[in-house]
Order: C-alpha cells, then structure tokens, then sequence
C-alpha cells in the first residue's frame, strides 16, 4: 500500500514517536510512503537544533536518520516552518537570520505537496492533529 | 478521480495559527480544484462568530479569508449544530451548513481522507 504521512507535533510530543514508529514499521512491511509531510508544530520534528539529553530518545534526529536512510521525499511545509523559526541556508540568508536550522534531507516546500502526495497515496495518515 | 478530502478545523481563531492553518490547506486544495470539504467543529465554530474584534489581541481578521473559500471552489462547508449552540452562536459570518451528530458521521464517512487541526 501507499502511504502518505503527515505530522503535526513537535518531537516532544508521542505523536510524532508514533508517526516515526507507524513509518519505520510500514516500510518493513513492505510498504511504500510517498511522501512525509510536516505541517503546523510538526516541522518542528525536522529542526536540525533540538538537543535532547543523553539518557533520552532524539526523535528529530531519529526523523532525521529515517528520511536519510529511505531516501524518503520528505517535505516541511514552508509557511508553517518560517513562521516557527524552522529555516534552510536559503531561507536563513533571504530573511537574515543568524541560523540555518533545517538540514538535508529535508525539503521546505508549500501545501500542494501535501495534496499531492494525499492523491497519489491509497491512505492519508494524519498524526498529531487536534 | 480525485480522492476527497475533508479538513476538520477545531481552533479558536485567536488560539495561534491552528485555525489559519487548518483554512489553508482548504484553499490550497481548492486552487489545484480537488474535492474539499471544511468542517467547523468545537472551538473551530467560533471562527464563524460575526463581529469579531481581532485587532483587540493583536490577531489578524481570519474572516476575510474564510470568504475566500467559495472563490477558490471550496463551497462544501460545514459547522457542527451542537458546537455552535454551546457557544451561543446563531448568525454565522459565512453560509455553513449545520449537521447534528448523525450528519456529522455520515459526512466524515464520505469523504476518502480526513485531517484533523
């Protein structure tokens, strides 16, 4: 089956452990994920300067790792990352911010992608939404 | 055949970028002319309040925006009759139609995908 995932919570939040784990266990299923899509708080599970202490799981590293790992099309939405200080090196020297806190394998993109990815997926999984 | 999509919306306007957010994946979806719905339900009701003040907390005005929506083909438009009556609310700013809870299952059930602000 085809999945597309979108995230909505910040990797403080079990819903954004629950996507990774619903994605990781999806591909060992055989499945395929055409496209992570973080929106709203969810682009915070892609910053690239949480720092968790070491006795605890880093799951936006882990998002990281993932995505890397796969070689998955993962999208930040753009809008909902630039209004929560979540930037590329692009973006970063566009606004002229001091940090660039967004690194590869991740994609800032707009909305359309999400619509895309819900029409090419047989299901759209939501997690972290109200 | 395009797989419809309904957007549920549950934020309060003035309880951060829940409620625009929720609104601009609808209008997105109506400007690539996908099949939206948007569902106003619990706090997300009160988006549809007329005459609200948001210059008194600093917030933009979201009712402009939620005009925009027939614009952009988006004109399967819902509100919860139960939400609305919690919160005191008759007149709506924008035409809805409101569902009692059979309606609202039987909404959420046509639709192929759901998302939920």
């Amino acid at each position: 089956m085809k999945f597309a995932i979108a995230l909505f919570s910040p990797p403080s939040a079990p819903s954004s452990r629950r996507a990774l784990r619903f994605a990781e266990a999806a591909l060992q299923g055989g499945h395929q994920i055409v496209r992570l899509f973080f929106y709203a708080d969810g682009v915070h599970s892609a910053s690239g300067t949480i720092v968790s202490p070491q006795d605890e799981t880093d799951v936006a590293r882990q998002w990281r790792e993932f995505v890397a790992g796969h070689g998955l099309d993962a999208v930040v939405c753009i809008a909902a990352a630039l209004r929560r200080g979540v930037l590329d090196e692009q973006e970063a020297r566009r606004y002229e911010r001091e940090a660039a806190n967004l690194p590869a394998p991740w994609v800032l993109s707009g909305l359309g992608q999400l619509h895309e990815a819900a029409q090419e997926a047989d299901r759209l999984i939501c997690f972290g939404g109200d | 055949m395009s797989q419809s999509l309904l957007v549920i919306s549950r934020q309060a306007p003035w309880n951060g970028p829940g409620a625009r957010e929720a609104l601009d994946i609808a209008l997105a979806g109506g400007a690539f002319d996908l099949p939206i719905g948007l569902l106003f339900l619990d706090d997300g009701v009160l988006q549809l309040a007329v005459g609200q003040a948001p210059q008194a907390v600093q917030q933009k005005d979201l009712t402009a925006n939620l005009q925009a929506l027939p614009m952009f083909g988006v004109e399967a438009l819902y509100a919860c009759a139960q939400s609305l009556a919690q919160r005191g609310l008759s007149d709506t700013a924008l035409a809805v139609e409101r569902l009692d809870s059979d309606g609202l299952r039987a909404l959420i059930d046509r639709y192929d995908q759901v998302i939920t602000l």
